[in-house]
Order: C-alpha cells, then sequence, then structure tokens
C-alpha cells in the first residue's frame, strides 16, 4: 500500500516558502507553479492512470472558470460558493464529455479529437455569447476581503492554492490504493482483457473523467479569484489544454508527484527562457514544444522514471514493456 | 446448478459475406472437461468470443446455467462467472504478476490488501509463485499462458473459457500445464478448451467437440470422435478418410 | 435568406473553399492511412507552408501558383526529414507517442513562427485577386476557380501516382499489410517518410493556393486542422475519395451555415457535426469499419 507521508514532505516544504521569503514574483512563481500542477493532476488521473489522452481539458478549466467568475459578476453570488459551483460545472462537462465518448467506444487519437474539438466549440461559444463578454472577456470586481475569495497579500492565495494541491495528491494516492485505481490502470494496459475480468469500464471511465475534471476545476476557479479575469482564450485556448498534459508527462506520466514535477520544470524553463532572450511571444512554447519531444523521445517515463533509473527510488512507474517480446 | 452450465443453441454469425459460425447448437455439462477442436479457421475463436460476450451473435442464444446471456456485455458475464483466456495472450503489461491476478481477485475483493493476498494464493495454485514480483512484460510464453489462466481463476469462475491455453508451448511445458487444468475440473469447474494440441484432449477431454467451416460435425468421446471419416476429411481434405480405410495414405 | 440567388453563390463559394479544404484533408487522410497516426502537426505545417508562400511572393516577386511548384518539393523535403528523423524514431511505434510527438512538433513550429514573425496578420496583393468569373448567378472569384482546378488535378495526379507507380503499390502494400511488406523488402522506414512527405507537400500546395485569399498569421493553419480533422473523419480515415467528398461537403455546409449563424458561429457548425460523425461512426462515411 502506497503511503501518504510523501505528500506531507512535499506539501511540508513548500509551505515553508511564505516563512521564508516575502518577494512577491518568488510567490507569484510558486502560485502559477502549483495552478499548472493542479490542472496537470486533474489531466494525470485521467491520462497517465487511465490512458486516456484528453486534448481538451480547457474545457473543464474554462467552464469553471467562467461559472464562478459569472454567478460573482451577474448573480452577486459569493465567491466561495462560486468555487464549489464551478468545480461542480467543470465535473459536470467532464460527465457530458465523458458519457458521449465512452458510450461510442471512442478511445485513443480519437478522443484526444473530441476532446480538442469539445474545447474549440466552448471557446468559439464563449467568445461569441454575451453571458461571458464575448471577445471583451469577464472582469471580476475588485474586493479584497477574505469572504470575496480575494487577498491583499498573496500569501492566503499561495496557501489557498497550496490547500488544493495537496488534496489533489491524497485524492490521487487513495485513488491508487483503492480498487477503482487498479481497475483504472487495468483498463490503460488492456481494455478487452479488463472487462473480460468484470471490469464496467464505461463506469471506471466515467468516473475517472469526473474527478479528472472536478480537480482541473478547482484551478479553473483559483485562477479566475487570482487573476480577476477571464476570456475565451485564456479560458479554453489550448495553453492550458497543453500545460495540462505537458506538466505530467514531463513528469512522469500515472505517477503521484509527476504533475508537481513537471509543473516546476516548465514553469522554471519558462522563466529561464523570459530572463535569457526577453519576452518574446512564443519562443516559451517553443521550448515546452521541444521538451515534449524530448520527453517523448528519451526519458518516456519522466522525471519520476529518470529517478527510478538514477537513484533506485520506490517511484512506481508505468514501465515500459519490452520491445521486440511478441 | 442446471444439469450444463452452458448451452449454445443454434448460434450464428457472419462477417460480411463469410459465414463463421453456422446453426452452432451444444450443450456443456457441468463439471466436465469439453474439447472444441477442428482445423484452423474453423471459427473456433470467434465462437469463444461470441460466449464470451466480445462478439454478438447474428442468430441463435447462449444460455449459462438456465439464464440467457446472449445480449450481456462481457463484464457482466464475467461476474456471473464466465472466465475466458485469450489465444494471444493479453497481460497488464507493466504490472506486476500479482497485481495482474489481483485485477482479477478484485472482482470479490475491495480492499486492495485482500485482492493482492488473493492473488498469492491463485499464482501459487498455477505455479507461479516464484514469479509474484516480475513484470507481466518479462514471462516466457509459457509463464505468459500461466498468468492469463491465473487472472482467470482469479474471478471464481464455474465456467472457464480456455483459447488454445497450450499453443505456443514445448512438450515438456504441455506436461506440467495437463494437470494443472486438470485440477480446475476436479475444483468443480466446467471447462470448454480449444486446442490444436491432441495429446492435450487425449489426457484431458471427456467430451470432443468438431467444429469445421463453422459447423460442428461431430460429438462425442475423443476415440468416437477420432474414428469419424467426416473429422478426418476435415483436417485431411477430401477423400482422405477412404484413402486411410483402403490402406493407401497419400493421394 | 433562403432565396436561389444568395443560396446558390455561397454554395458555390463553398464547393471552391471546400477545394482547399479537402486537399489539405488529402494530406492527412494519406498520412493517417499509411502510418495510421493523426497528424497533429498537420496545421502548422499548412501555416508554415503559408508563411513560405508569402515570403516567395514579397521577398522574391514568385506568382503563388507557381511557388506551388517549388514549394512542393521542397515542403515533401521538409516532411520527409521530420518523419524519418524526428517522429519515426521518437515515437518507437507508440501510438501515445505519435500522438505526444506531433503535437509537440506542432508547438515548436507554431510558436517558432509567433517568435520570428509576430502575431501581425498579413495579406498579399495579388493583381487579378479580385477578378470575377460569372457562373449561374454567380460571380466565383478567379483564385478560387484556379484552386479548384489545382486541387482536382493534384488529386488525379496522387491518384494516379498511387496506383500505376512503383513507389505507390509500395504505399499501399504498407497501408494494408505492413510485416508482409516488409518481408517483400520494401524499407518500411522510407515508405513512410515518403507518405508523410507527400502529405506536406499537399498542405504546401493547399497554403498556395489560399494567401490570394486568406491571410497569414501564426495560428491561420489552426482553424484548417479542426476542420481537416473533420472531413478525413467524415471521408473515412484512409480515404483519398472520402477526403475529397468530405471536403466539398464541409465547405459548402460552412458557408451555408455562415449565412445563418454569422460568420464566427459558422465554424461551429463544423466542430459539432465533428463531434456527432465521430460519436456515431468513427470510421467515417467512406471508410472501412475498424
Amino acid at each position: 500500500m502506497k503511503k501518504y507521508w510523501p505528500i506531507a514532505v512535499a506539501v511540508g516544504l513548500l509551505a515553508i516558502v511564505p516563512f521564508v521569503t516575502t518577494s512577491n514574483v518568488v510567490l507569484n512563481f510558486l502560485i502559477t507553479t502549483l495552478l499548472i500542477a493542479l490542472v496537470g493532476q486533474g489531466w494525470n488521473l485521467l491520462g497517465g492512470y487511465g490512458g486516456q489522452y484528453s486534448f481538451g481539458h480547457a474545457a473543464f478549466f474554462g467552464t469553471a472558470a467562467y461559472t464562478t467568475a459569472i454567478l460573482q459578476v451577474q448573480y452577486g453570488i459569493n465567491a466561495w460558493v462560486g468555487l464549489l459551483a464551478g468545480i461542480v460545472a467543470g465535473a459536470l462537462v467532464g460527465v457530458v464529455i465523458g458519457v458521449l465518448c465512452f458510450r461510442s467506444g471512442l478511445r485513443g487519437s480519437y478522443f484526444s479529437l473530441v476532446t480538442l474539438a469539445f474545447a474549440e466549440v466552448l471557446r468559439i461559444i464563449a467568445s461569441v455569447t454575451p453571458i461571458t463578454g464575448a471577445g471583451v472577456g469577464t472582469l471580476i470586481k475588485l474586493d479584497l476581503r477574505p469572504e470575496s475569495f480575494q487577498f491583499q497579500s498573496r500569501v492566503p492565495f499561495y496557501w489557498i492554492v497550496l490547500i488544493m494541491v495537496a488534496l489533489s495528491l491524497v485524492v490521487v494516492r487513495a485513488v491508487e490504493n483503492s480498487r477503482f485505481g487498479a481497475y483504472l490502470v487495468a483498463i490503460r494496459e488492456n481494455e478487452g482483457a479488463a472487462s473480460a475480468l468484470g471490469i464496467n469500464t464505461f463506469a471506471v471511465k466515467l468516473a475517472a473523467i469526473t474527478i479528472s475534471a472536478a480537480i482541473t476545476a478547482a484551478a479553473g476557479c483559483f485562477y479566475a479569484q487570482y487573476f480577476l479575469f477571464i476570456d475565451a482564450a485564456i479560458a479554453y485556448g489550448p495553453r492550458i489544454s497543453i500545460d495540462a498534459l505537458l506538466a505530467p508527462i514531463v513528469g512522469g506520466a500515472g505517477t503521484l508527484f509527476a504533475s508537481l514535477f513537471g509543473a516546476l520544470v516548465i514553469k522554471a524553463l519558462g522563466e529561464a527562457t523570459k530572463l535569457l532572450t526577453g519576452d518574446a511571444p512564443g519562443l516559451d512554447l517553443v521550448i515546452y514544444g521541444v521538451v515534449l519531444i524530448a520527453v517523448v523521445g528519451l526519458a518516456p517515463r519522466g522525471i519520476a522514471g529518470l529517478l527510478t533509473a538514477l537513484f533506485r527510488w520506490p517511484f512506481r512507474t508505468p514501465a515500459q514493456p519490452e520491445r521486440g517480446n511478441g | 446448478m442446471a444439469e450444463s452450465l452452458l448451452v449454445v443453441e443454434n448460434v450464428s454469425k457472419r462477417f460480411g459475406g463469410l459465414v463463421a459460425i453456422d446453426r452452432a447448437s451444444f450443450h456443456v455439462k457441468t463439471g466436465s472437461i469439453t474439447a472444441l477442436i477442428g482445423p484452423n479457421g474453423a471459427g473456433k475463436t470467434t465462437l469463444f468470443s461470441i460466449i464470451s460476450g466480445f462478439l454478438p451473435t447474428d442468430d441463435g442464444r447462449v444460455l449459462y446455467d438456465g439464464s440467457d446471456i446472449t445480449a450481456e456485455p462481457p463484464h457482466k458475464r464475467a461476474r456471473r462467472g464466465v472466465a475466458r483466456t485469450f489465444q494471444i495472450v493479453q497481460p497488464f503489461a507493466t504490472l506486476t504478476v500479482r497485481e495482474n491476478i489481483a485485477i482479477g481477485s478484485h472482482l470479490w475483493q475491495r480492499s486492495r490488501a485482500a485482492a493482492l493476498d488473493a492473488a498469492n494464493h491463485v499464482a501459487l495454485a498455477v505455479g507461479l509463485g516464484a514469479q509474484l514480483e516480475a513484470p507481466a512484460a518479462t514471462l516466457t510464453v509459457a509463464g505468459s499462458k500461466r498468468l492469463e489462466l491465473a487472472r482467470a481463476l482469479a474471478i471464481a469462475p464455474r465456467l472457464v473459457l480456455l483459447d488454445e491455453v497450450l499453443a505456443g508451448l514445448n512438450p515438456s511445458e504441455i506436461r506440467d500445464m495437463v494437470p494443472v487444468v486438470r485440477e480446475l475440473a476436479t475444483r468443480g469447474m466446467t471447462i470448454l478448451m480449444t486446442e490444436h494440441v491432441m495429446q492435450a484432449v487425449t489426457a484431458l477431454a471427456e467430451y470432443v467437440l468438431v467444429l469445421a467451416q463453422g459447423r460442428i460435425i461431430a460429438r462425442g468421446t475423443v476415440q468416437e470422435v477420432a474414428a469419424d471419416p467426416g473429422v478426418v476429411e476435415a483436417y485431411l481434405g477430401a477423400g482422405a478418410a477412404k484413402r486411410i480405410t483402403a490402406g493407401t495414405p497419400h493421394a | 435568406m433562403l432565396s436561389p440567388v444568395i443560396l446558390v453563390p455561397a454554395a458555390l463559394n463553398g464547393l471552391m473553399a471546400g477545394a482547399v479544404y479537402a486537399l489539405v484533408a488529402l494530406g492527412l487522410t494519406l498520412i493517417y492511412g499509411v502510418l495510421h497516426i493523426i497528424n497533429f502537426a498537420h496545421g502548422a505545417l499548412l501555416t508554415a507552408a503559408m508563411f513560405a508562400a508569402f515570403f516567395a511572393f514579397t521577398l522574391l516577386g514568385v506568382d503563388p501558383y507557381l511557388g506551388a511548384l517549388l514549394l512542393a518539393p521542397l515542403f515533401f523535403a521538409i516532411g520527409y526529414a521530420l518523419e524519418r528523423f524526428i517522429i519515426g524514431p521518437v515515437a518507437h511505434g507508440e501510438d501515445r507517442n505519435f500522438l505526444l510527438v506531433t503535437l509537440g512538433l506542432a508547438i515548436v513550429i507554431e510558436n517558432a513562427l509567433l517568435y520570428f514573425f509576430r502575431a501581425d496578420t498579413r495579406t498579399i496583393n495579388l493583381p487579378y485577386a479580385f477578378d470575377v468569373v460569372e457562373i449561374g448567378p454567380a460571380f466565383v472569384a478567379v483564385p478560387r476557380l484556379i484552386a479548384f482546378g489545382a486541387v482536382i488535378a493534384v488529386a488525379v495526379a496522387l491518384w494516379t501516382m498511387m496506383r500505376w507507380t512503383d513507389t505507390g503499390r509500395a504505399i499501399r502494400a504498407v497501408a494494408k499489410e505492413k510485416l508482409g511488406a516488409e518481408l517483400c523488402g520494401i524499407n518500411v522506414a522510407h515508405i513512410y517518410a515518403t507518405t508523410f512527405g507527400l502529405g506536406t507537400a499537399c498542405v504546401a500546395v493547399a497554403a498556395c493556393l489560399l494567401i490570394p485569399t486568406y491571410y497569414v498569421n501564426p495560428t491561420a493553419g489552426e482553424a484548417f486542422v479542426l476542420i481537416a480533422f473533420t472531413i478525413v473523419v467524415l471521408g473515412g480515415m484512409g480515404s483519398i475519395a472520402g477526403a475529397m467528398i468530405g471536403g466539398l461537403c464541409v465547405g459548402v455546409v460552412e458557408s451555408l451555415s455562415s449565412i445563418f449563424l454569422g460568420e464566427s458561429l459558422g465554424q461551429i457548425g463544423i466542430f459539432i457535426m465533428f463531434i456527432i460523425v465521430l460519436l456515431a461512426r468513427p470510421s467515417g462515411l467512406f471508410g472501412a469499419r475498424s
């Protein structure tokens, strides 16, 4: 049975940061990194553990962000209620996409394509309908009170996103230790064999996409509160969908800390690129693309895999089967 | 329990213009070992896929323990107690042998610890005790076949469909596997096996069905079926039976 | 709104636009039919080709339609090299890896273009770009007519090549039965790369046909990716005829739904059709049942 103490250690280490520094630069960097880690943790559950590669996770992120923003701006609903509503909304989108895709038995590349299409449809709708502010986007009114999920200092935001990440880690570890998690991995490895052993693959995949969507949705709500602005490109654009899959793949898809490691690496790379070459748009994503290709080609098990190989740490990674065995 | 655990009634299957199974009907007696034999391309695996729910049938019914399961998906059949192995082994490659088997045990054990524990016992029963921690992808052919069997057994089935479980094994490996299969029947399971390895069929099967070109052309004990001229023809070609009895085996 | 005077020209224009979509889809379906991978880099390669065509015109004064004769072989080589030396080796033959590698390439190419050329939208001024030809109740722009003709020509050329040349036969062999083809002495890695090159060349020609009437910016190709995917799925993964017919259909659907839903929502019609087709019949209208 996998233990929970590594989560405590990792979160503990991160919790020390606000006591060690008051630099806004560092805090902002870590907050956005943890945000990506959260988005990616959702993806990791469905893609890393379940083997269903979504290319449109923005659908969950954006729906949650818009839900909480619209509820606050148009209906005066409290931001914390908005957080809950956003998570539910994102999870519902997950259910809808899951039912549609998995009922039809859509897998592999087809599944990736359809999720891409869903995100794109939502983006187009969001960019023209009045309730989302159409092309202009939605601005959440500044109201720096904790009751409104807004804070003067970055530190409370840091705690909140750290708690969210910690919760997501606990959830995934619990899944790893459960029958549901074992079934999910079995489906990833061989869906036919899994159903021959009594697994209702539709139900398991549906549950996975729902939880995955909920986790990413939480990140969407947080984004809305932290940046106080959301528009169609941010909410449903490819950037978020790419971050969602890149972080866990770099970190080692299918392992607990994949998304956290991966997010740290890609954000660090992004910042380093900006330092070296100025703020030119596009270069950081070029690096991301190269990293993706490099990881797939050279280190398919990601950082977790490299660590296992180098230090024989007890990071269980989905091993690549030997080629030429069949 | 019904007298015949499995009843296949008038099952037919077409792929485009090709008739793969043509009105197949048979019973499998509870607690027996029945072999389904026939030349290559006869439709044995297709029949298995229909019985286990991976292929829909165009016609006819499949009855398990008296209930009509014709329209049920594979996972529901597994829960009723129908297990199958695959001709081309389908391991969960990145999981260990124990974890592979535990997936099967989980059908009746909710807790991870209990399922892993149950997996140990199943592994020992089929002789995989030494390889519990090995990744499934590293097993030899014989090991993989045992794993297929172990996984199927882990769901505590009453009907076990063995799809060429001895294919690819050398004679000594076959000799080692035969008692494992016989042991299943001793424990009360009903077995329907397809096999090309005749020594195993002779050693194990109480009842034999011969499938050729989608039709059941003979049924009975091994001796009865071997003497059937229709069966000889199905394997060796038209006119072979006559030539053999006439003492001139070659055309 | 529903009078023929509006509908027919819209349909005709849709048909012309659809021809170019069909060409893009042709490249995609060819790649899928042989390599069995969904090339996520297709749109980015189209964008790159559009930039190339743009600069060929503005810097070298090369007319885009003639430029196609230059860019097609150039992009064939680029596609060949990409598959042979990056995609193939990196993916180790696994489906999931192909998805990720081609996605990675798409990200690299698009953002490299963004970095070097900024996000500005550019267009070219072709002297005859606004000439029109009268067809029935419609006035069809000359570039669109040329594009239509060119696409038909390319499709026929491709079909002929596949049917009558050794390479074409080899490609079809690999598509049908890779192991068997290998055993017959066909160099599968070379065929894979050649096919990818052909698909990329299609995209290069499409780019040249597009820039007289379309704009160029780093995300221009993105719009075509999903449309191309829709066509490929609609027409059947791997079916050339399906890609052609699917392209024309999609062009008409887009044109007509733009009338009823407005420009921006017109694209939605395509994506929704895409989702519906994938859910109902993933093998497409012409494809083999998987």
